[in-house]
C-alpha cells in the first residue's frame, strides 16, 4: 500500500492534500446524488502535563483523514477514514448509504460555489517555539501554582495544534483553511485534614500563542484561592439573587441560551418550533444575545463553516425577543430561513452539525457597583467550572464565590452549582454591565462531538430568584 | 509494527509500538424516521521510546510515517519524565471473550428494524413523543508490541442500542430513554422499551418537592451520574500517590457502609470494558476496590505503580496520550431490597435517575451537585410524579458512610458501571 505521503519524501508531513481534494472532486461529479461533500485533513499536535511537582507526559501526534458525505432523497450517508486509499469505493459506499436512507425529497440551502485558500493570521505560531522553551514557561507556571503553602497535587495541561482542511463539495466549492489552536488548564488541589478543594483556571487561543505567556499571576491567586476555600463555609441551598462575572455569565448564554438557538433541535420538531416562533419574548429589552463566527481572532472565528457557508453575526436575541437561531444548510432550508455558517464538526471523523461559534450578551450600561448595590443578600459568583444543558434545564457551576451582604461584597464561600429553567431564568436577568469580555477557555461538546473550539462572554449580570445548589 | 519497533531499538533504550483499528457502523434515528447510516474506519499508531532512561511519545493515523513517528518520540524524550517500569515480557493472558462474529454480520436492514420497532413501540404508547434513536456494530483490534519481545493483541466487536424520546407540553419538556451494549448483536428491544415506557408511566404528573434534606434513592443511572465520578478519581494510583484522594491513606480501614462492595472487574464475558489486557500490554483481572466498607486496593498502570511501589493492576488506559490507571468497569455488589420495598419505606423522599452537572466541583473532595433531569417524589411510600426545577447535592463520602439501603436489581449504566439502586438518607435538596 502506498500513499500520496511517500512521494514527496522531503515533506513527509505534509501529503499533498489539494492533490488529493482535486481527485476526489472529479469522482464527486459522477455520483448520484442530490449533494455530496468531502473533507480532508491534515493536523500536527503536541501536548505537555505536569502532575504535582512533576512534569507528567509530553508528546507530539500527527494525524490525517478524511470522510465524504452524500446526501439522497433527504437521507445522509457518511464514511470517514484514515486510510486515503481507494477514495472512488468510499465515495460510493457513503452514496449507497444515503440511497437505503433516503426516501423523500432533498432539502438543502443554496450555496455559492466558493473556491478560496483563506491564509491563517497567525502572530505568533506555537508550531516554531522549542518544546523546550514551552517547558520553562511551564516550569514557571508549576512553580507559581507551588509558591503557596497547603497545595496538595496539582494539574496543568498544555496543547497545541494546527489543523489544514480542504472542503470540497458537488457545487463547485473547494475551500482550504487552516488553524492553530493553543490551550492551557491549571488545577491546584489543596487538603487539609481530609478536606479536599480545588481551583482552576482555562485558557484559549486562536493563531497566537502570546496570551498564554501572561498567566504568572492568575496562577498564583488560584493556588491560594484552592487553600482559602478549605476553610470557607458553604452556602445554603436555595433561591437567591445572584450576580455573574463575565466568564461565568458567558458560560450562562451558552448553556442557558446557545444551545436552545441551534436549530437541529427545532427544525423537525412541531412543539419546538411553536416554543420557538421568532418575536416572542424571552427577557426584558435591555437583553441582546449574538453568535458571531465572523467576529475575528476568536476560539469560535473562522471564515467558512465546514458546510462552505460563510460566518456571519446572528443576533439570537434582540431587545429581549426572539431575533434569530443557528442553522447549516438543511435546517435553513427545512425552516425556510437563511443558513448562518454554522454547520461544524470537530474533526473529520464526524459529520458537521448545528454549533455555536462566539456567543455573548451585549453590553449595556450598568457598573459593576450599580448592580450590587441594592441586593440584601446574594451570591456573587465568578470563574467557571463546567456547565450542562438539556435544553429547557440548564446546569452551571462557579470557580470562586462570595456572599453579597447590603449591596457590597462580602465572605468568600465554596464554589457553587447554579441551576435554572431557560423560560424563567432570562426573564429574571435585570441588570446588564458595560464591561463586556470573552472567555476563550471553553470546549464544547454536543452529539458526541467534543470539544469544540467556541468562546462565550458576557458583560457582568444580575439575575433574580437564581436555584443554588447547597447544603 | 516491527518496522516502527526495529527502528525505534535503533535510537532508544525501550520501546513499545501500540496500535488500534476499529470499523464502526452507526445508524441514526431523528425525529421518529431513519436520518443517516455511517461507516467510519479509523487507525491509530503510538510509540512510547525510554532514552537515557527518559520516556517520549508520539503518535500518528498513518503506519507509512515510521520514520516521522521515531523522531517525534524521540524529540520528547529529552524533556520527558523519567521511566520507573520495564515493559513486560512475553506472557499468558487470561480468556476473556469479548469477540462474537455475529455482530459484523447484522445487516443494515436488521438495524435499520432494530431502530423502527424501538420507535414504534414507544410511539404506539406515547404518540405526542419525538424519538432519536442509534443502532451501532463495530469492531475494534488492538495490537502491542516491545523491544523485551512482549506483545500482546486482542479483538472485540461491539453492539449498541438506545432511545431518547423527547416530550413536549407547553415550554415543558420530558426526556425519558434508555440504552444497552454488549459485544453480542442485541436483537430484542424488550427490556430499553419497558424502562422508557415505565419512565413515561411515572411522569404523567407532576410533584412538589420542598427544600430541605430528605432520604433519595439513586437508581443505576442516577449513581452513575451522581455518585461514582468522585470514587473513580479517589481509586486512582496517581492520585493516591499524590495525597489527593480522600481514601489514599485508608487502605485496609472501613471508611464505607459495611454493605457496599465494589469491584473493578474486567473478566466478565462479553461485557463493552472487558479484556484480557489493558493498553501496555499488563494481563487484566478482577481488583477488589471496597470489600463491606473496607478500602481494600487502588488501580495503577506500570509507571504509577513503579512510583508507589506496587504491582500494576492492568489499568492502564491510553486516552490519547501516555497510559494512565482506569477502571474497566465498576461493580457494585448487590444487596437485598426490592426498590419496591425501598419506596415502600420512605415517607418523604425522591428517585434520581438522571442527574444534570455531574462532574462539575469539587469531585476530588467528593462533592457532587446536579438538577434532576429525570427524577420522581415518594411520598407516604409511593411515587406520586415527576419532579422539576429540583437540584440535590452531597459528599459521596458521608453519603456512602451511611447507606440506608441497597437494591437487588442491578443493571448495566454507561457502559462501564454494574450496579444496583441505592438509598441515601439526608440528601440536601433545593427547589423552587
Amino acid at each position: 500500500m502506498t500513499t500520496p505521503t511517500l512521494k514527496c519524501k522531503l515533506k513527509l508531513r505534509m501529503p499533498d492534500l489539494q492533490a488529493i481534494g482535486q481527485e476526489l472532486a472529479q469522482l464527486l461529479k459522477k455520483q448520484n446524488a442530490d449533494y455530496i461533500e468531502a473533507h480532508l485533513e491534515e493536523g500536527q499536535f503536541s501536548s505537555i502535563s505536569y502532575r504535582g511537582k512533576q512534569l507528567e507526559s509530553i508528546s507530539k501526534t500527527s494525524s490525517i483523514g478524511g470522510n465524504v458525505r452524500a446526501l439522497v432523497k433527504g437521507g445522509w450517508g457518511f464514511v470517514s477514514f484514515n486510510d486515503l486509499n481507494h477514495l472512488q469505493e468510499k465515495v460510493a459506499l457513503a452514496v449507497k448509504q444515503a440511497a437505503f436512507v433516503g426516501k423523500e425529497v432533498s432539502q438543502l440551502a443554496e450555496s455559492k460555489p466558493i473556491v478560496e485558500n483563506v491564509k491563517a493570521k497567525i502572530k505568533e505560531n506555537p508550531l516554531l517555539i522549542p518544546l523546550s522553551e514551552k517547558k520553562q514557561l511551564l516550569d514557571e507556571y508549576n512553580k507559581a501554582i507551588w509558591s503557596t503553602s497547603g497545595i496538595q497535587t496539582s494539574n496543568l495541561g498544555y496543547g497545541d495544534g494546527h489543523k489544514k482542511t480542504v472542503f470540497l463539495n458537488s457545487r463547485g466549492s473547494f475551500i482550504t483553511q487552516e488553524r492553530t489552536d493553543v490551550t492551557l488548564r491549571a488545577v491546584a488541589v489543596a487538603a487539609k485534614d481530609g478536606e479536599v478543594q480545588q481551583a482552576g483556571l482555562s485558557e484559549g487561543s486562536r493563531n497566537d500563542f502570546s496570551p498564554i505567556r501572561k498567566l504568572h499571576k492568575a496562577i498564583s491567586e488560584l493556588s491560594q484561592r484552592a487553600v482559602d476555600m478549605l476553610t470557607v463555609p458553604t452556602v445554603a441551598g436555595g433561591q437567591y439573587t445572584v450576580v455573574l462575572d463575565p466568564i461565568l455569565a458567558g458560560v450562562f448564554v451558552h448553556e442557558a441560551f446557545g444551545h436552545l438557538s441551534e436549530s437541529d433541535f427545532v427544525y423537525e420538531n412541531e412543539h419546538m418550533k411553536e416554543i420557538m416562533v421568532l418575536g416572542k419574548v424571552f427577557g426584558g429589552p435591555h437583553l441582546n444575545i449574538v453568535d458571531s463566527a465572523s467576529r475575528p481572532g476568536l476560539r469560535g472565528s473562522f471564515k467558512y463553516d465546514d458546510e462552505g457557508t460563510p460566518a456571519t453575526k446572528t443576533y439570537l436575541i434582540r431587545e429581549g425577543k426572539l431575533a434569530g437561531r443557528l442553522h447549516s444548510l438543511e435546517t435553513a432550508a427545512k425552516m425556510k430561513e437563511q443558513p448562518t455558517g454554522n454547520a461544524r464538526a470537530i474533526n473529520y471523523r464526524h459529520p458537521p452539525i448545528v454549533r455555536m461559534t462566539n456567543t455573548y450578551i451585549e453590553p449595556g450600561s450598568s457598573t459593576f457597583n450599580d448592580i450590587i448595590a441594592d441586593i440584601k443578600e446574594g451570591v456573587y459568583a465568578k470563574n467557571w467550572y463546567g456547565g450542562q444543558t438539556s435544553m429547557e434545564m440548564f446546569t452551571f457551576s462557579s470557580g470562586e464565590t462570595y456572599m453579597i451582604r447590603n449591596g457590597k461584597l462580602a465572605e468568600m464561600v465554596r464554589p457553587v452549582m447554579l441551576s435554572g429553567n431557560v423560560f424563567n431564568t432570562l426573564m429574571n436577568i435585570d441588570a446588564i454591565g458595560n464591561d463586556l469580555d470573552m472567555n476563550q477557555g471553553g470546549g464544547c461538546g454536543k452529539g458526541g462531538q467534543s470539544p469544540l473550539p467556541v468562546s462565550n462572554g458576557s458583560p457582568h449580570i444580575r439575575i433574580r430568584q437564581c436555584l443554588v445548589g447547597g447544603k | 509494527m516491527e518496522k516502527i519497533l526495529a527502528l525505534a531499538k535503533k535510537v532508544a533504550e525501550e520501546a513499545e509500538v501500540y496500535m488500534v483499528s476499529s470499523e464502526e457502523t452507526p445508524v441514526q434515528f431523528e425525529s421518529n424516521r431513519l436520518k443517516n447510516t455511517q461507516y467510519k474506519q479509523s487507525q491509530t499508531v503510538a510509540l512510547r521510546v525510554i532514552k537515557n532512561g527518559k520516556t517520549g511519545y508520539a503518535t500518528s493515523t498513518s503506519m507509512e510515517n515510521a520514520r516521522q513517528l521515531v523522531d517525534d518520540a524521540i524529540a520528547t524524550a529529552e524533556f520527558g519524565t523519567k521511566a520507573e517500569f520495564q515493559f513486560p515480557a512475553l506472557q499468558e493472558y487470561p480468556q476473556v471473550a469479548v469477540y462474537d462474529p455475529a455482530v459484523e454480520k447484522v445487516t443494515l436492514e436488521q438495524m435499520t428494524q432494530l431502530g423502527e420497532e424501538l420507535i414504534a413501540r414507544i410511539t404506539d404508547y406515547s404518540p405526542e413523543i419525538l424519538c432519536e434513536a442509534g443502532v451501532t456494530k463495530a469492531n475494534f483490534e488492538l495490537n502491542i508490541i516491545n523491544s523485551r519481545g512482549g506483545q500482546a493483541n486482542f479483538r472485540q466487536s461491539v453492539f449498541g442500542i438506545g432511545i431518547e424520546g423527547q416530550l413536549i407540553r407547553g415550554t415543558d419538556m420530558l426526556f425519558v430513554g434508555d440504552h444497552d451494549g454488549s459485544c453480542h448483536p442485541i436483537l430484542k428491544t424488550d427490556e430499553i422499551v419497558r424502562v422508557t415506557l415505565r419512565q413515561l408511566e411515572l411522569a404523567k404528573r407532576l410533584a412538589k418537592v420542598s427544600t430541605k434534606p430528605m432520604p433519595v434513592i439513586f437508581a443505576p443511572d442516577g449513581v452513575i451520574s451522581s455518585l461514582v465520578l468522585p470514587l473513580i478519581s479517589a481509586f486512582n494510583g496517581k492520585t493516591v500517590l499524590e495525597g489527593a484522594s480522600p481514601i489514599g491513606d485508608k487502605l485496609g480501614e472501613t471508611v464505607f457502609d459495611k454493605n457496599l462492595t465494589i469491584s473493578d472487574d474486567p473478566t466478565i464475558p462479553y461485557r463493552t470494558g472487558s479484556r484480557s489486557c489493558d493498553d501496555e500490554a499488563v494481563p487484566c483481572h478482577r481488583t477488589p476496590l471496597i470489600t463491606n466498607g473496607v478500602v481494600s486496593n487502588f488501580l495503577y498502570d506500570l509507571q504509577t505503580a513503579a512510583k508507589a511501589k506496587k504491582k500494576s493492576t492492568g489499568n492502564g488506559h491510553r486516552q490519547g496520550g501516555l497510559p494512565t490507571p482506569s477502571p474497566h468497569a465498576f461493580v457494585i455488589s448487590p444487596g437485598k431490597s426490592g426498590f419496591d420495598e425501598m419506596v415502600k419505606s420512605i415517607d418523604e423522599g425522591l428517585i434520581v435517575e438522571q442527574l444534570l452537572g455531574a462532574g462539575q466541583g469539587n469531585t476530588l473532595g467528593g462533592d457532587f451537585s446536579g438538577n434532576i433531569l429525570l427524577g420522581f417524589k415518594i411520598e407516604k411510600g409511593e411515587i406520586v410524579g415527576r419532579v422539576k426545577d429540583t437540584m440535590i447535592s452531597g459528599n459521596v463520602y458521608q453519603l456512602l458512610k451511611a447507606i440506608t439501603a441497597i437494591g437487588n436489581d442491578s443493571k448495566w449504566a454507561g457502559g462501564f458501571l454494574f450496579t444496583p439502586s441505592i438509598c441515601c438518607s439526608n440528601v440536601s435538596v433545593a427547589s423552587r
